[in-house]
């Protein structure tokens, strides 16, 4: 399979999964097509020969992100959405995210010279090694400021959802 | 060096084969041993000395009647079995069973999968893993089962994070001969840089080996770990609602997962298909290569062993007592573990 046929191949399944992410009334069902589309995404990055990345991708995504996804789902015990029709207030907010989304698209789909940029800021094959030493020598500060800040967030939540003790005020 | 696509399929269903003929094979074996721990006789009457007894529970699965819950997703219910065995059955690809065959003029590697991130390959399936049982549980339209699927995957994210510390600490000890570069993410890497210095993972790194063989046992949902086999006091787990071949697949992949969990520990820590003291060339003829995949297949065994032994020994964890252990006691022991290895190599011991 080449490059081409492969990319075709897996990013049509991205596609049809995450449609169907949008498309699906069962929250689980939606669930279980983002993680079809995540493996797609994985295909990508395969066939772009980045194994470390594809590995990544479905064990972080599709496998740890979504279980955590589908436990909350399940736990929340859902109901099933029905359709009530379009009122009013609902269709003027499709219209206004379709536009905002066809803004946003319109530099991409208009201008056919725009590319990524020509020199990307480490050009070095994806492999274990190579992105290990980019991201802990020479990005190391940025690397350990952003998991400082999922910590703060991690910290937030716990306090968030933590049940206040009986002698101090809510 | 990539295979010609016969040489590939070959390997696949040797491979697939050999873990599909274990399965069986290890079933009988855990009822014998068993019974000879239990001072019993165990299975004796079909076939001599039990022998054809799985072959029996296999025709008995296959004709017994299948029952279905009312109200069940047809679609998921049949593919959460699915799921289970399948991720069990493919870790077994990316696992090396022995150096280079040559033959023919032809040299290929004796492993399916020779993916040079093979370890994140393992973990990323047996992530995906848990589908198979959350999905079981969810589509089963039981509470039982849905509480049961629940507990299985939280006790398997959980012990997830050990193992995965855990072989950070084997990662850090990997050396590549060629420039002397340390760690790699691949499996014969791993076996290849303990023939060469000669001392096995599991003495570098002891407790390393301890964590990552408990977090084995938890995510293979066996003994101490195996709340779903808990009939008495929670009814089961994610498969109380199956029956017939379905629930013959989930017990098909929780014993493929233990053939493959096994075979995983084997390239970690136990020198894979190399003999101590024993300097084997890498790439090897046909006689040779029985030699090695036979050496790699006496470990796998002598640790299933130590699995079905385990099973039969321990009492079955509470539920918070098993969480507790997961995350107080093993969890920062991994990563104790990970910074003393981690500074052993930093410091040039090993």
């Amino acid at each position: 399979m080449d490059e081409r046929t492969g990319f075709l191949l897996f990013s049509a399944i991205a596609l049809v999964g995450a449609l169907n992410v949008v498309l699906r009334r069962n929250p689980v069902h939606a669930v279980l097509w983002l993680v079809g589309s995540f493996l797609g995404v994985a295909g990508i990055f395969l066939t772009l020969g980045s194994g470390l990345l594809a590995a990544i991708q479905v064990m972080v995504y599709a496998g740890a992100i979504m279980v955590l996804f589908l436990f909350v789902i399940l736990l929340l015990n859902l109901e099933t959405p029905r359709f009530e029709g379009i009122s009013l207030a609902r269709g003027a907010s499709l219209f206004a995210s379709a536009a905002t989304g066809l803004l946003l698209l319109w530099p991409f789909v208009s201008d056919r010279s725009l590319q990524a940029p020509a020199t990307p800021a480490v050009n070095l094959p994806v492999t274990a090694a190579n992105v290990g030493m980019t991201l802990f020598q020479r990005f190391a500060v940025p690397f350990e400021i952003v998991s400082l800040v999922l910590l703060v967030a991690m910290v937030g939540a716990i306090h968030v959802a933590r049940r206040p003790r009986r002698d101090e005020p809510a | 060096m990539t295979d010609p696509l016969w040489i590939s399929l070959v390997k696949a269903v040797a491979v697939f084969a050999f873990t599909l003929t274990l399965v069986p094979l290890l079933v009988l074996a855990e009822r014998r041993i068993s019974a000879w721990m239990q001072y019993r006789v165990g299975p004796n009457r079909v076939g001599p000395f039990g022998s054809m007894q799985p072959l029996a529970d296999l025709v008995k699965m296959l004709f017994k009647e299948e029952l279905r819950p009312a109200g069940v997703p047809a679609f998921l219910f049949g593919a959460a079995p699915a799921i289970a065995a399948i991720c069990s059955l493919f870790m077994m690809a990316v696992v090396p069973l022995g150096g280079t065959l040559l033959f023919g003029g032809h040299s290929t590697r004796m492993v399916v999968a020779d993916v040079d991130v093979g370890v994140l390959a393992v973990l990323a399936t047996s992530s995906l893993g848990v589908y198979g049982i959350t999905l079981g549980g969810w589509a089963s339209n039981s509470k039982y089962s849905l509480l049961g699927g629940l507990r299985s995957s939280a006790q398997m994210i959980s012990y997830e994070l050990t193992m995965g510390l855990s072989l950070l600490s084997v990662l850090v000890l990997v050396r590549r001969g060629d420039a002397g570069l340390f760690g790699s993410l691949s499996l014969s890497d791993i076996v290849a840089s303990q023939a060469s210095s000669g001392i096995w993972n599991v003495v570098k790194c002891p407790l390393g080996f301890l964590l990552f063989t408990t977090a084995a046992f938890a995510e293979t949902n066996r003994l101490p770990f195996d709340l779903p086999e808990a009939e008495p006091e929670l009814v089961g787990g994610y498969h109380t609602e199956y029956s017939a071949m379905k629930f013959g697949l989930f017990f098909l992949g929780e014993y493929a997962a233990m053939v493959a969990g096994s075979a995983v520990v084997v390239c970690l820590f136990l020198g894979g298909w190399h003999l101590p003291f024993v300097t084997g060339a890498e790439a090897v003829g046909v006689p040779g290569a029985l030699l090695q995949v036979g050496v790699f297949v006496a470990k796998l065994l002598v640790f299933l062993f130590f699995f079905i032994h385990v099973r039969w020994t321990l009492p079955r964890f509470r539920y918070d007592q098993l969480m507790d252990l997961g995350w107080k006691v093993m969890l920062p022991l991994a990563l104790v573990n990970l910074l003393v290895t981690g500074g052993l190599v930093a410091a040039g011991v090993f």
